[in-house]
């Protein structure tokens, strides 16, 4: 690479960053005051880019003036549209146990996306390039686009407005108080719940900012949403959560590395061809993770900066009472004998619904009793597939086998991740998961030659003596109920009470001589097994799997289950995969705009059940008794 | 006996000496109260004690077994139980199954996977809460607890490894006077009987010549007196530093 | 919309009118919420043949009802929905399927369960070759035909530095693969400086640009596709990357691609695409009169696949006399039928359809994208010999 290739590379990385760091910057806002962690903040910033098409398309095509009012409208709307998303929804669900409100804002990814698909249309929308920037200037001897010398000043002219506002306004002292301590906020006097509307909006214009500013360099189009919401959790995550400057200074980072790695493009190391080229799929994700092994706290974020969670402390955990046996009994034995009463389908629905359950079950797991939320459970449950169908495809190994062995390789998984997965909390630790995840998903998405490549592997059916689908039915029901009932038992022995002792107190635990850590690792990898058990059976009801058993809508689904049925209780899990699995499958044969209806029907359920299904039915018809 | 025997401990934070050549020593059956005002270095200390801060220099001998350098953990499983100034307690456990949790791991089965964690050792946990007087409300969820029902059950827990040594920072903080006196009481009968050392610090003067057999007094991170409360009470340095700051014995 | 329901609503009336006998289901499914820059006109295409079909009396004395479902995008969800069409909605065959992964397992399920699949958009050479199977037949021109159509444009220009841009998956790896190798096989000497690979949907184009650009290639191949190319396609354009180079472009020339451009599409890009506004053939211009009548929109090259994967079924049908899958298995090896662009046929060796795709420049024309100097190029002309896809598909 020449000096001049490196400084344009430098300067792509720097435009690169700048839309970047806006939506981060609002992510960023936004969890530091209210602790929400938005998931439709990268929709946000895709309704931004559609407006804004829409806007300079009629306004900004000819005049300068136009062009930029045209933008600034744009992210105002996108603030408008944040502020009514947070006094409809949000305000409602503040209460709600940790995590809660990003189902509400799953739902709401998917309302925004089919609503955008109705006004907009499915093609894409590419705008017009901005008057009076519309060319290159010469630097160093290379053309480089006059809008993004302009976009790479604007992200620095941000941060300083940014900075302004925070240091100098009462607002921002308000805003840097509540990311400290909420609870002051709320002694101090101050009408918290309007701190929080004025925050949520404002987080949504700059991600509305931040796709506007995009128009002139790429259309709008329906997947922006998930690719920009992916990127900009990294950014605040390396940055430090409820940092602008390190999202600042995160979004510089990664937009820079990902340019030199396309500006370095192959490159041969002692007969060694390495592609920096293809590394740009999963850079960002190896970035994050290197980040937080080396600083648990991101560049700039503080140690202990993530106060706990102020909800309610769920109540003690008790075994079901006898009728409540006797009916999940019940119930299981009518599931066993179902496949004489029902057409095929039922049991293919069924089948998907029992290995979801577990894969959630897992999940809930770690994120209840482990008290260690992970966004990347999909890893565990695609080790578990890859590896059976690997075994079976490449080492002609029989399924059989595979049922024990797949298990395994995703417990091996869990271990190495899980050992530098533990020594970090709260968000943090729950990104880093997800790091781990896509660097797993990459390299199945990369390995042609092994994995099958983004295509993935067929031909994994299951033995003659499985091979219908009520003897299927009934291998998957019985190992999922096993599992699922092994994981209950789990939660109430000696190793499931410590787990549980060193989440409600990790001093406290500590100073009873228990390695809380270490607990956690060996949980992590257990619980990379049973993920990896229901990954199995998945691959062999499918007979293929692709990178998508690894992808992060996976682990989002188990998130969203998980949720639904409500964290703080053992059996909502399995409520939360039945309901969602069911809901989908129904309405998706419906109705044409079904994601919209999945995502209001999820709203709708957030509101009606801020504790989830089966938390409102316990707390409705079970109350404790203190 | 000496159970706890202290040696030049130093600690200093970025050129600021919190605590320096501290030495003291604590016998089996006493109670040790460590004293001083704000900022004196007292939570340093104790810190230092228990594994949570390492210190520049001295020694921390328990039993004469130096433990220095070891964590939290390990240096409960040598017999020191702790309560918090802001209680530690699980939360989402009922208060028996708390102190259950504390036997599991004291008999090394917390990687147990089969029995029922609420089965175990329910008898021992159950005489335990007898001895704080909280055996009634073994069912309840901690987080409901009263602030003094907490700190009862936090030394049920720190009982539960039948320590040699008890380190109890601020036992009675937040509580009310009269509880506060009961509490003492409770801990100074447990500990006479069973010669377990205590070493607690506390604000309530009234509780500390009770209760203490002996009294230590930090000064800016140095140790000024060291003797029975008569002694001390009548250390002029003592009384200089209390009372020439305008405070009387009393919340310090 | 509305309109479109009911459309629908008036087939199935019209449909359980006229029909005395069940009619012949057949199950479709697609990832309609994923793609629906192109299976919106797909679904459009398909309605319509399936009007026309039933409107000239059915297949076999019976009328078709097509059963469609959403796959959600994942090949997980595609096998559920399949699975669904096959044992609650009793179809007698599966068509459908746009992206290459989820088309492979809906393939893999259709041999297991003994059903005739007929793949329709999916591009992956596995699907007929490596992983081809006894049930499966694929209607597109695959990665490799179209590779191979581009291929004489690029020895024609005689340019031996070439650089590759491509999205990093198996589509573009396999564009990538067969251009390199047929290209080498056409013009020794050639040389391929540089290659990117960005993510699919992810593309940072100004530093893959410049990436280019410092390599000094003579000419450029790429398969970039929607939101990818035409960020590429904008930033080259700043840039200058394009001057004096011969660049060719994988599929860029169908309108779902091309119209996105609108005034930026890079004039003089050779590339494989649909010109439908200027076939001039009898067939093609009603079907395009008919689309129009139907819907009111012009047709893209999805609509095109919509329309001759019913036709396919249609046929395949007719030729088996029975809706027997043994039978319409053996109808489709060797079908021939007429489709809007022209005759294919499902070839009995790896159950690809020849059908083809045309070939031209790009150019600008009232501030909107245009191919000309095209060429319609037919796929039986720009498949590997006989004997070497035999040793690519699995014997049955």
């Amino acid at each position: 690479m020449t000096l001049a290739t490196f400084v344009i590379q430098l300067l792509n990385g720097l435009a690169g960053a700048s839309s970047l760091f806006l939506v981060a910057a609002g992510l960023s806002l936004i969890f530091g005051v209210t602790r929400i962690v938005n998931f439709a903040h990268g929709s946000f910033f895709m309704v931004g880019i559609y407006i804004a098409y829409t806007l300079t398309e009629s306004f900004g095509r000819g005049s300068a003036l136009g062009f930029w009012a045209s933008v600034l409208a744009a992210a105002v709307a996108v603030g408008a549209l944040g502020f009514v998303v947070e006094i409809l929804l949000l305000r409602r669900i503040y209460k709600a146990p940790e995590l809660f409100q990003l189902l509400a804002t799953f739902g709401l990814v998917l309302v925004i996306k089919d609503a955008t698909l109705a006004i907009w249309g499915p093609e894409d929308l590419l705008g017009p390039r901005a008057p009076g920037l519309r060319g290159a200037v010469s630097i160093l001897g290379r053309p480089f686009p006059e809008y993004d010398l302009v976009l790479i000043a604007i992200g620095p002219l941000v941060l300083g407005l940014l900075w302004l506002v925070l240091n100098r306004t009462r607002f921002g002292v308000l805003v840097r108080a509540a990311t400290q301590d909420r609870d002051m906020v709320a002694a101090l006097g101050v009408n918290q719940a309007w701190l929080f509307t004025g925050v949520f909006a404002l987080g949504a214009a700059l991600a509305g900012l931040g796709g506007a500013l995009q128009v002139p360099r790429e259309p709008a189009q329906l997947f922006l949403d998930i690719t920009v919401i992916s990127d900009a959790f990294v950014v605040v995550v390396v940055g430090g959560l409820g940092s602008i400057p390190g999202a600042f200074l995160a979004a510089l980072l990664i937009g820079e590395i990902k340019a030199l790695c396309i500006g370095l493009g192959d490159v041969s190391f002692g007969g060694f061809e390495i592609s920096f080229s293809k590394l740009t799929l999963v850079v960002e994700f190896i970035v994050m993770a290197i980040v937080l092994v080396v600083r648990p706290w991101g560049l700039l974020g503080r140690p202990g900066g993530e106060p706990r969670h102020a909800a309610a402390t769920e109540p003690p955990l008790r075994p079901l009472h006898g009728y409540l046996k006797l009916a999940a009994a019940g119930l299981g034995a009518a599931l066993l004998v179902l496949p004489v009463a029902t057409d095929g389908y039922v049991l293919v629905l069924l089948i998907d619904i029992f290995v979801f359950a577990l894969f959630a079950v897992s999940l809930h797991f770690l994120m209840g009793p482990g008290g260690m939320v992970s966004f990347g459970h999909a890893a565990y449950f695609g080790l578990g597939a890859y590896g059976a169908a690997l075994l079976v495809l490449r080492a002609g190994l029989p399924m059989e086998t595979t049922i024990v062995l797949g298990p395994l390789v995703a417990l091996a998984g869990g271990l190495l991740f899980g050992w530098f997965v533990v020594r970090l909390s709260g968000v943090y630790l729950a990104m880093l998961t997800l790091a781990f995840a896509q660097i797993v998903w990459s390299v199945a998405f990369q390995w042609d030659s092994f994995t099958g490549g983004s295509n993935g592997l067929i031909g994994l059916w299951p033995p003659a003596w499985l091979a219908s689908k009520s003897a299927f039915y009934h291998v998957t029901l019985i190992l999922c109920v096993v599992a699922i009932v092994a994981l209950r038992h789990l939660v109430f022995a000696p190793f499931g009470a410590v787990l549980r002792a060193g989440r409600d107190s990790p001093l406290r635990a500590d100073a009873i001589g228990i390695d809380v850590r270490r607990h956690q690792w060996f949980a992590f990898a257990l619980i990379g097994g049973f993920a990896g058990l229901a990954g199995v059976l998945h691959a062999f009801s499918k007979g293929s799997i692709s990178p998508e058993t690894l992808a992060i809508a996976r682990s989002v689904d188990g998130l969203v289950m998980v949720l639904l049925g409500g964290v703080q209780t053992l059996t909502g899990p399995v409520v939360g995969a039945a309901v969602l699995t069911w809901l989908q499958d129904e309405i998706a044969r419906r109705v044409e705009f079904w994601r919209a209806i999945l995502g209001g029907v999820i709203i709708l359920l957030v509101i009606a059940f801020p504790q989830g299904i089966v938390g409102f039915i316990r707390g409705r018809f079970m109350r404790e008794v203190t | 006996m000496t159970v706890l025997q202290v040696e030049g401990l130093a600690k200093s934070f970025g050129g600021v000496a919190a605590v320096q050549g501290v030495s003291f020593a604590v016998e089996a059956g006493h109670l040790l109260a460590l004293i001083g005002p704000n900022g004196a270095g007292k939570t340093t200390c104790f810190n230092m004690l228990n594994g949570q801060l390492a210190p520049d220099r001295g020694s921390v001998r328990l039993d004469g077994r130096e433990i220095v350098g070891l964590k939290p953990r390990q240096i409960w499983r040598l017999g020191v139980g702790r309560t918090f100034q802001i209680t530690a307690t699980f939360g989402s456990m009922t208060v028996r199954e708390n102190v259950q949790v504390a036997l599991i791991s004291h008999h090394r089965r917390t990687l147990g996977l089969w029995p029922r964690a609420r089965d175990l050792y329910r008898a021992e946990a159950e005489a335990l809460l007898a001895r704080v007087g909280m055996a009634d409300q073994a069912e309840r969820a901690a987080a409901v607890l009263a602030y003094g029902d907490l700190k009862r059950l936090e030394l049920a827990v720190a009982l539960a490894n039948t320590p040699r040594l008890l380190l109890m920072d601020e036992p009675t903080a937040g509580m009310a006077p009269r509880e506060r006196v009961e509490l003492m009481a409770l801990v100074a009968g447990i500990v006479r009987v069973e010669g377990i050392a205590v070493l607690f610090t506390e604000h309530d003067m009234d509780v500390v010549f009770a209760h203490a057999d002996r009294i230590i007094v930090l000064n800016r991170g140095e140790l000024i007196a060291d003797g029975v409360p008569a002694q001390v009470r009548a250390d002029p340095r003592v009384q200089q530093v209390y009372l020439g700051g305008g405070t009387t014995f009393g919340h310090g | 919309m509305r309109k479109l329901i009911l459309g629908l609503a008036l087939g199935a009336m019209a449909a359980t009118g006229a029909a005395a006998q069940e009619p012949i289901k057949i199950g479709e499914l697609n990832s309609y919420k994923n793609f629906p820059a192109f299976l919106e006109p797909y679904k459009k295409g398909w309605q319509l043949a399936v009007e026309e079909a039933n409107a000239a009396g059915g297949v076999l004395g019976r009328k078709l009802e097509v059963i469609s479902r959403d796959d959600n995008g994942t090949p997980g969800d595609a096998v559920r929905v399949a699975e669904e069409l096959l044992t609650r909605e009793n179809v007698s065959l599966l068509m459908g399927t746009f992206a290459s992964h989820i088309g492979l397992a809906v393939s893999n399920l259709a041999a297991q369960r003994k059903v005739l699949f007929v793949a329709a958009e999916p591009l992956t050479d596995k699907i007929v070759w490596d992983n081809g199977n006894k049930y499966t037949f694929r209607l597109r021109p695959s990665t490799y035909m179209q590779t191979a159509m581009l291929v004489p444009e690029a020895a024609k220009s005689g340019k031996k530095k070439w650089a590759i841009v491509y999205p990093n998956y198996e589509y573009g790896q396999s564009a990538t693969a067969a251009f390199k190798k047929l290209l080498a096989e056409k013009l020794p000497g050639v040389e391929f400086v540089v290659e990117q690979a960005p993510p699919l949907g992810k593309i940072e184009a100004g530093a893959v640009v410049d990436a280019i650009a410092q390599a000094k290639p003579d000419a450029i191949f790429s398969s970039l596709f929607g939101p990818d190319l035409a960020k590429f396609v904008r930033e080259g354009n700043t840039r200058g990357l394009f001057k004096d180079k011969v660049v060719l472009n994988l599929l860029a020339g169908e309108p779902e691609y091309l119209d996105p451009l609108k005034d930026e599409t890079p004039p003089g890009w050779i590339v494989t695409g649909y010109p439908w506004e200027q076939i001039a053939t009898p067939e093609h211009k009603a079907f395009v009169a008919a689309y129009q009548k139907k819907w009111s929109d012009y047709p893209r090259l999805g609509s095109v696949v919509g329309y001759a994967t019913v036709q396919s079924v249609v046929a395949a049908l007719k030729k088996a006399g029975a809706v027997d899958t043994e039978k319409m298995v053996a109808a489709m090896k060797g079908l021939q039928l007429g489709t809007p662009i022209g005759q294919i046929t499902y070839r009995a060796l790896d159950h690809q359809s020849t059908m083809g795709a045309y070939v031209g420049k790009l150019a600008l024309k009232d501030g909107k994208g245009v191919m000309v100097d095209w060429k319609f190029a037919d796929g039986k002309d720009y498949l590997p010999p006989d004997a070497e896809v035999k040793k690519l598909r699995p014997a049955e």
